[in-house]
């Protein structure tokens, strides 16, 4: 659905941009993930045709961002940072003025406005002006704004940003419910959204791409070890005894224990082949009670923080 | 050009729903019946030249007034980028935008009619000055609106943007002036005789339509048009 190929865009002296490729197939719901001005939004508004890149080019829903400017734009229902929109029409109004633009004929006007209203759940507001709204409702007005054309791509540039944790669930599961017949992009720096509504995840840095893959794949990659908490009925230093042993411990320390008279361990291991197995079968064969045992998995925050910051220590 | 009309409606829209039209409109009926009767009772001379002689002035306030918010206001609040991001040609997003301002002169020009069917009333005045006297001032409306479109396109601020469609404005209405003229080199003096926009007014006033003054106007509002278009335009490759 989209194929980005070396675009780059610079502002004066700053790189927004640099040279990032990828595509994307449909039926993905992609998050774009990265910090503050980091390029999100520049890619996002170089798709949409808002502007266009200094170098490099796109092609949307086969057409080229710039032989073919209007039919991109046609594909495509784009969210704007901060959801912009015109405070002085109402809502019926404004999302009428979209539908027109948008090409919708007449007859079918009506019921697509209805559809998109019902499915944001616009309906007790229609005829106020935005301006009254608050800024859920708003961000609800945003999203039937973008999804009236019933289009093949939705960029979304930060959904959630601004609602509270109920609307925010309710947008997620809009958005995973879009995404299973069209091709998505969402940009946010919440990365417990991108875990929860994203098949796949680009993390970009100062305008290049620094990681690709699905949440999973990202969180596999999480270099350093992963730790294995491990809670037991048992005489202490035999334990400890017998930990010392493994040879693939590299350390563990005592850790607190929420349970009376268990001894609680957090094991460093020397790699990340898992191990939760071979403790098991030692608790067994030394009449060990194991009363809690799993490994620790890396978060999309690690990764994130990982690939972000790296590069700052190194420079 | 469904697109076009999509524009102007929605332009109507931000004008009729919020209080700025109809200040606007009364503003202007106001000023310029206080103006004109004024002078007209003291004349006593059914004669509308005297009202059609304020209109560059009364216009040069009023008309970049209206044209000051139509791209400034949109890059005020970001919404500029949901307009050019719709399929939509930058152009028709400045034809729409120029043509709901002149709908909107317009309305307010139409509803001074009141003050020649008084003249009317009172004495006998000639309709063929006071038919060219309209059609004089709405082009001159349009040209000024043009001017004060492409002045909006250049800033984010409002009132810069009245700013500099006044003073844009009131530079194309006096470089055609005697005193003008007199200052500036002998060679540029036709030069700056035909852009200036008293000059082509004056001359429809008079009753007198002359394919060189409609041209002129026409002129006018192309290139400042294009002007904006080019502004619009080149914001993509910023």
């Amino acid at each position: 659905m989209i194929e980005v190929d070396g675009i780059s865009k610079r502002f004066g002296p700053i790189v927004a941009v640099d040279d990032i490729s990828f595509s994307i197939s449909r039926g993905e719901i992609l998050g774009f993930l990265g910090p503050n001005g980091a390029g999100k939004t520049t890619t996002m508004r170089i798709l949409t045709g808002y502007i266009f890149p200094d170098t490099g080019t796109a092609r949307v829903a086969g057409y080229d961002i710039f032989e073919s400017p209007i039919e991109v734009r046609k594909h495509i229902g784009y969210l704007p940072e901060n959801n912009p929109l015109y405070t002085d029409m109402s809502v019926w109004d404004y999302l009428e003025f979209i539908a027109q633009v948008r090409d919708i004929p007449k007859s079918e006007r009506r019921r697509r406005i209805d559809e998109v209203i019902q499915i944001c759940g616009l309906e007790s507001v229609i005829y106020r002006d935005i301006e009254e709204l608050s800024k859920g409702y708003r961000q609800r007005v945003g999203l039937a704004q973008c999804m009236i054309h019933d289009p093949d791509i939705l960029i979304l540039d930060e959904p959630t940003s601004g609602l509270d944790p109920n609307q925010i669930v309710g947008i997620r599961e809009l958005i995973k419910e879009l995404g299973k017949e069209k091709t998505v992009i969402i940009s946010t720096h919440i990365l417990p959204e991108v875990s929860a509504t994203c098949n796949r995840v680009i993390i970009i840095d100062r305008g290049k791409i620094v990681a690709d893959g699905s949440p999973d794949e990202l969180s596999d990659m999480a270099r350093g070890k992963l730790s294995i908490f491990v809670s037991l009925k048992a005489q202490k230093e035999d334990v400890e005894a017998k930990l010392s042993e493994l040879p693939w411990i590299e350390s563990f320390t005592e850790a607190p224990s929420t349970e009376e008279g268990a001894l609680r361990y957090k094991i460093t291991p020397s790699d990340n082949d898992g191990r939760t197995e071979e403790l098991f079968k030692l608790a067994v064969q030394n009449g060990w009670v194991i009363t809690e045992l799993y490994r620790e998995k890396a978060t999309l925050e690690d990764v994130f923080r990982q690939l972000t910051t790296q590069d700052e220590v190194a420079a | 050009m469904s697109n076009v009309m999509a524009v102007i409606r929605k332009e109507l829209k931000g004008y009729f729903n919020s209080p700025i039209a109809y200040i606007f409109i009364i503003v202007f009926l106001t000023l310029s019946s206080w103006l004109f009767f004024r002078g007209f009772f003291l004349i006593g001379q059914a004669d509308m030249r005297p009202f059609f002689s304020l209109m560059p002035w009364i216009f040069l306030f009023f008309v970049p007034a209206v044209s000051m918010r139509l791209w400034a206001e949109e890059r005020k609040l970001g919404t500029v980028e949901i307009l050019m991001t719709l399929p939509l040609k930058d152009w028709e997003a400045v034809l729409g935008k120029f043509l709901a301002g002149l709908t909107l002169i317009s309305i307010a020009l139409l509803l001074s009619i009141s003050i020649p069917i008084a003249v009317a009333y009172l004495g006998n005045p000639d309709t063929g000055p006071i038919v060219g006297g309209y059609i004089g001032t709405l082009l001159m409306g349009a040209a000024y609106l043009a001017i004060g479109l492409f002045a909006s396109t250049l800033t984010e601020n409002q009132i810069i943007a009245f700013i500099i469609g006044v003073v844009f404005c009131f530079t194309m209405l006096i470089v055609g002036e005697e005193i003008v003229l007199f200052s500036v080199p002998g060679f540029l003096a036709p030069i700056f005789r035909y852009i200036g926009l008293a000059v082509h007014f004056s001359s429809i006033g008079r009753g007198v339509i002359d394919s060189r003054d409609i041209i002129y106007y026409f002129s006018v509002i192309g290139f400042f048009l294009y002007l904006s278009v080019h502004v619009v335009q080149s914001r993509r490759w910023r």
